[in-house]
């Protein structure tokens, strides 16, 4: 985080992330309208809503594993793997786009480490291969990164031999090797038994208040999201319903149907 | 006619360097069809759809039509072009390409098995398509690959016994010349049956222990 100054002083003059007129169907299924949303530096904007509402796909499209059907995304001002040629929009998959790409990291709901590596390995491999750091300088990051997320001990482990709590920490770590200023996490406790979640939601906690980067969540755990995001957005049918600070979103909703959202996840 | 184990004996060692010849074509002709079904793999499933249909016209064709008639055409017909190449060379390519129409298929099913995820995390990690292929993809296709060609370098092993038809002294070949002079065909054609039984049963014992290996290591 050396450049911290500097990012800081762009980030009061171009959002950080902006998407505009995003729309994204699969078949029939029309999961993203015209979406537009804004996202400043450093904010922790956590994503409610039903499956199916268009959340995880607003982060799938944000690290360009799908493209939006029309419409454009922005990382700083810069477009995220498209230009503009004859007015319209062209998307490219080159080095521009790799560019703007590796401000963002990612972690999965099903983890998905590789497993052919150990679990160091997989914190330093993209490191080394994409970044071009020198495999000393990779293993120090790991080995911090795993002393942060708890798992220094499993370093010499496979992923297969690691609990669903323990692989999603690896994968934390593995996406923070990268140093992204901007992380995602899709339901990252969706797929661990009851009792793992606290120890992956501890470390996202703890992320979020030393690491200082723009943070999208996208959860179904709404204790979490109160206390870790200071904006809450609630999707449903591909659309913004309601968006605002996480006390009025949860505590005190204005529409209709966040209401009803929020007192069927009560009840369950 | 009763079986001469002297003669048998005295031609034993002309037998044995057939086997060498049989099992540099066989590893020559692996080799070939790895990378061939690897590259072919790789084409087919790329995003390209004029190389990707190419691919699979490929591997239909060499699919569909025998290898002897492919053995043929590469030794007698290609020199009329002016590509003139020795039998054993001939017969290497021939395997090679002949069994790349095969490995492609093991390749490409062992890539489709794994799953997207591990696109999506090297995508989330900013790999390039190339890096990933090459340091996510393909380094976890040897558990489902490896046991299935291992039984296919048996099945060339075996077929490259139609390399005789071109000139070339490997098993088979060596054999026949050797019975075309003394016409003992008992003793020579038994032998070579022998020959490459034991060959392809210890082999095929090595493959099995490969696929448990693998099978633990999953």
């Amino acid at each position: 985080m050396k450049n911290e100054g500097n990012l800081q002083a762009v980030s009061t003059t171009v959002p950080c992330i902006e998407f505009r007129g995003v729309s994204k169907a699969y078949g029939s299924n029309q999961v993203l309208r015209e979406l537009d949303l804004i996202v400043p530096a450093r904010q922790r904007l956590a994503l409610i809503g039903r499956s199916g509402s268009g959340k995880t796909t607003l982060l799938r499209l944000l690290m360009t594993i799908e493209r939006p059907d029309s419409g454009t995304i922005k990382i700083d001002g810069e477009p995220l793997g498209w230009h503009e040629l004859d007015g319209k929009i062209v998307w490219r998959d080159d080095e521009s786009l790799r560019r703007v790409r590796g401000k963002i990291g990612m972690v999965f709901q099903h983890f998905n480490l590789f497993p052919h590596m150990t679990v160091l390995d997989n914190v330093m491999e993209a490191p080394v291969y994409v970044l071009g750091l020198s495999r000393a300088e990779a293993t120090d990051r790991a080995h911090h990164l795993l002393s942060l997320v708890g798992m220094t001990e499993k370093a010499k482990s496979w992923p297969r031999q690691l609990s669903g709590g323990q692989q999603q920490r690896v994968a934390i770590a593995r996406a923070l090797a990268m140093e992204p200023r901007i992380m995602l996490f899709d339901e990252i406790t969706s797929a661990l038994d009851p009792e793992l979640v606290g120890e992956v939601l501890r470390v996202v906690r703890q992320i979020a208040r030393d690491k200082g980067m723009t943070m999208l969540i996208v959860t179904h755990e709404m204790n979490f999201a109160r206390d870790v995001a200071d904006r809450i957005i609630f999707m449903s049918g591909g659309k913004i319903v309601e968006d605002g600070p996480p006390e009025i979103v949860l505590g005190n909703p204005r529409e209709p149907e966040t209401r009803s959202f929020l007192r069927s996840i009560l009840e369950r | 006619m009763e079986f001469d184990f002297q003669y048998a004996w005295r031609i034993l060692p002309a037998l044995l360097d057939g086997v060498v010849v049989t099992l540099e074509a066989t590893l020559c002709g692996i080799a070939i069809a790895i990378v061939g079904g690897l590259v072919l793999a790789i084409v087919r499933l790329s995003r390209q759809p004029i190389l990707s249909t190419l691919a699979v016209w490929y591997m239909e064709f060499f699919r569909l039509t025998p290898l002897l008639v492919q053995l043929f055409f590469i030794f007698y017909v290609l020199p009329q072009y002016g590509i003139r190449l020795n039998g054993f060379v001939c017969g290497v390519i021939g395997l090679g390409l002949y069994y790349s129409a095969y490995t492609s298929e093991v390749f490409r099913a062992a890539i489709e098995k794994i799953p997207r995820g591990q696109w999506e995390a090297s995508t989330a990690l900013n790999y390039s398509r190339g890096a990933t292929w090459r340091r996510i993809i393909l380094p976890q296709t040897p558990p489902i690959v490896v046991p299935v060609l291992a039984n296919y370098t048996i099945g060339m092993f075996k077929e490259s016994a139609l390399l005789a038809t071109i000139t070339v002294n490997e098993l088979l070949g060596t054999a026949l010349k050797e019975a075309s002079v003394t016409f003992r065909y008992l003793e020579t054609i038994t032998l070579v049956g022998l020959l490459y039984g034991v060959m392809s049963i210890s082999a095929s014992l090595a493959a099995q222990n490969l696929e448990t290996y693998f099978e633990k290591r999953r």
